[in-house]
């Protein structure tokens, strides 16, 4: 009697004890898991901070190293859109600008329909159309700039727009394509079935039902092949003027008041107006990709 | 490309990639696949032909260049020339690393002209490829496993991530100029005084930690798009039968995450092997850093064949490295697309 009285005491001590160290265990692991979240965040987010801060700092202070804002200015933003030391920064988004919207525009515009095709129909060869495609966007941009490069000077296209837009196409198409061929796969394919029930033909089922559905999935795609445009820099170095060149040129050739001597906090101002806009469409994006694959899903 | 390989374990949703036919299979299915068919090519035909223009007419005709001599003045004679045939005299001159002599004929390429840096820069971007790919994929698995865990704060560590994906290459290359600079942070931080674009190796790495503080989310929101395909009962299931922290690791993870690492190990490789902007910026190709990108576009203003054999070259050398993964590491890519291909740059 007392014996089985306490082996239960005993083995309910012992329960406890589990319990205890496995709560432990649990509150270490999580402990960790916030330690490494903190190093994650430092490490992407430190030097992207170091410029910021850089941007708004006075210049003779380029060098300081406190890590709050220091010395805070917006003369670096003058100095930034400042021509007179030959930089066209300014010019140069205006460009980015309309190189990106073009790219963009003509590579939706053409791969929408691919991507449609590659998603829903059956047709032979499919999987080597698809392996092409994937095997363009993983194309070295050298491949392709040496023969440009003689082609454009002989038909005087250097340096003109349509020189950089050409190329871009090269690797903006195919990320379109593939990336909005995965979203398509994961729409609600039933109600164009419904609609062809209904009397749609497959052009109007696709216009009046796909095409609206398809809008957040295709709007993500936009924003993607916007940024990989903008981002550009070989192309774009090798074949743009003065007058066409886009941001990632004109940062890259950033010139100071003298040639031996760095404007760190303009450039810094530079890259800062060049990032912000794409962070914001970055963050509104990864929203959008949630609804794009959720939104009106028919289950 | 489109060659499958290998077990893919984990299985897509259903909705794949097969359309939902509900009609019993009969007289009007081979019909349907053949309008299905005519459907498709015109889909196809704009992405094709404008594919075809961008990208196959520049290969054919960088291959037709790369078998011409380079319009110049003849070393022999010191007249101009418009080149004519070469032959294959281009390629082997690159491998080779000779250079035409004044006298006719090649002589080894002198030391610092392009010529002589074919096999140094290749050395140099296969350094660069297996270094950073190393350090991303082992980075990228860490902060995928993190962001995979359940934890207040996580979405704000996912949007976090995208930050260095974010920001143009160019402009990184801008900001870490400025955090390697002799008075930068980087050296005040750690309390050193290297000339970090001065000398060899503090120049390849300030490129490789450049570069592995850029692409490593690209390859984290990879991994955990296919972390996030095991289901949680297989973990479960596990923990009952008492194995280890390490043993799920390696037994379920690992194995089950294989398909979506390959691809995303691919992505990079291929993306590492044409590095161009971060060196050329950075750096220059100053002390060593010269990838194969950076000596093509060197070489174009000195003769347009040349250039176009070094850009033939460096196209079969990562078309080979994209064979050997799909061939023999099975890396599936066409089956993966749909779970991947979102986060490319």
């Amino acid at each position: 009697m007392t014996t089985a009285t306490a082996d239960a005491s005993a083995l309910r001590a012992r329960q406890d004890k589990g319990r205890k160290t496995a709560q432990n265990r649990e509150k270490w692991a999580q402990g960790r898991t916030y330690i490494s979240a903190a190093v994650i965040l430092i490490w992407c987010l430190a030097p992207a901070y170091w410029m910021v801060v850089t941007a708004f700092r006075d210049v003779g202070f380029t060098y300081d190293t406190s890590i709050l804002p220091t010395h805070v200015t917006l003369d670096n933003f003058n100095t930034a859109f400042d021509t007179s030391f030959g930089n066209r920064f300014g010019q140069a988004l205006l460009n980015s600008v309309f190189i990106g919207g073009v790219v963009t525009a003509i590579s939706l515009l053409i791969g929408v329909f691919a991507a449609y095709a590659l998603a829903r129909l059956n047709f032979r060869g499919k999987f080597l159309v698809l392996g092409f495609i994937l095997g363009a966007s993983m194309f070295p941009g050298v491949a392709l700039i040496t023969p440009l490069f003689q082609l454009f000077t002989n038909i005087g296209w250097m340096g003109s727009y349509q020189a950089l837009i050409i190329p871009n196409i090269s690797f903006v198409l195919p990320l379109t394509v593939y990336t909005m061929t995965s979203f398509f796969r994961e729409m609600p394919w039933e109600l164009e079935e419904s609609a062809r029930v209904d009397g749609c033909t497959q052009g109007q089922a696709f216009r009046k039902v796909i095409m609206p559905l398809a809008a957040p999935a295709i709007f993500t795609t936009a924003i993607l092949a916007f940024i990989s445009s903008w981002n550009e820099f070989l192309i774009a170095s090798q074949l743009s003027s003065d007058a066409t060149q886009p941001v990632t040129v004109a940062i890259a050739n950033f010139a100071g008041a003298q040639p031996n001597q760095i404007p760190y906090t303009a450039i810094m101002a530079a890259g800062t107006i060049v990032t912000i806009p794409l962070v914001i469409l970055v963050l509104v994006f990864q929203r959008k990709i949630v609804a794009g694959l959720t939104a009106g899903a028919v289950k | 490309m489109a060659t499958e390989l290998g077990p893919t374990p984990v299985k897509k949703p259903a909705s794949g990639g097969t359309p939902v036919h509900h009609a019993p299979k009969g007289v009007g299915e081979d019909n349907r696949i053949a309008s299905q068919g005519r459907w498709a090519s015109w889909l196809l035909a704009p992405t094709i032909v404008a594919l075809g223009v961008v990208i196959i007419y520049p290969i054919i005709s960088a291959i037709v260049m790369s078998f011409q001599k380079d319009a110049g003045l003849d070393p022999a004679t010191g007249l101009f020339t418009a080149g004519g045939s070469a032959g294959i005299q281009n390629y082997v001159n690159w491998l080779a690393q000779q250079c035409s002599a004044p006298g006719g004929g090649t002589v080894a390429c002198p030391p610092g002209t392009l010529g002589g840096q074919f096999w140094s820069a290749t050395a140099t971007t296969f350094f660069f490829t297996i270094v950073t790919v190393t350090l991303e994929t082992v980075l990228g698995f860490w902060m995928a496993m993190i962001m995979a865990r359940t934890f207040r704060g996580r979405s704000l560590v996912r949007a976090a991530v995208l930050v260095p994906w974010a920001i143009p290459t160019a402009v990184t290359a801008k900001l870490w100029f400025f955090i390697f600079a002799f008075e930068g942070i980087a050296n005040k931080l750690f309390n050193t005084t290297i000339l970090w674009t001065g000398s060899e190796w503090p120049a390849k790495w300030a490129v490789i930690i450049a570069d592995v503080w850029k692409t490593t989310p690209f390859m984290a929101l990879l991994i955990l798009a296919g972390l996030q395909m095991i289901p949680a009962e297989v973990y479960e299931a596990a923990k009952v039968d008492g194995t280890t922290a390490w043993q799920r690791f390696r037994l379920i993870t690992l194995p089950l995450v294989k398909p979506a690492l390959m691809v995303a190990i691919l992505f990079r490789t291929l993306d590492a092997l044409r590095m161009f902007d971060l060196p050329y910026i950075l750096t220059g190709g100053a002390n060593n850093t010269t990838t194969l990108s950076i000596l093509v576009i060197n070489q174009i203003r000195q003769g347009f064949n040349s250039a176009a054999a070094l850009s033939t070259i460096t196209f079969i050398i990562i078309f080979l490295v994209a064979f050997i993964f799909v061939r023999f590491l099975g890396a599936n890519v066409v089956e993966q697309s749909g779970a991947t291909g979102k986060g490319k740059k």
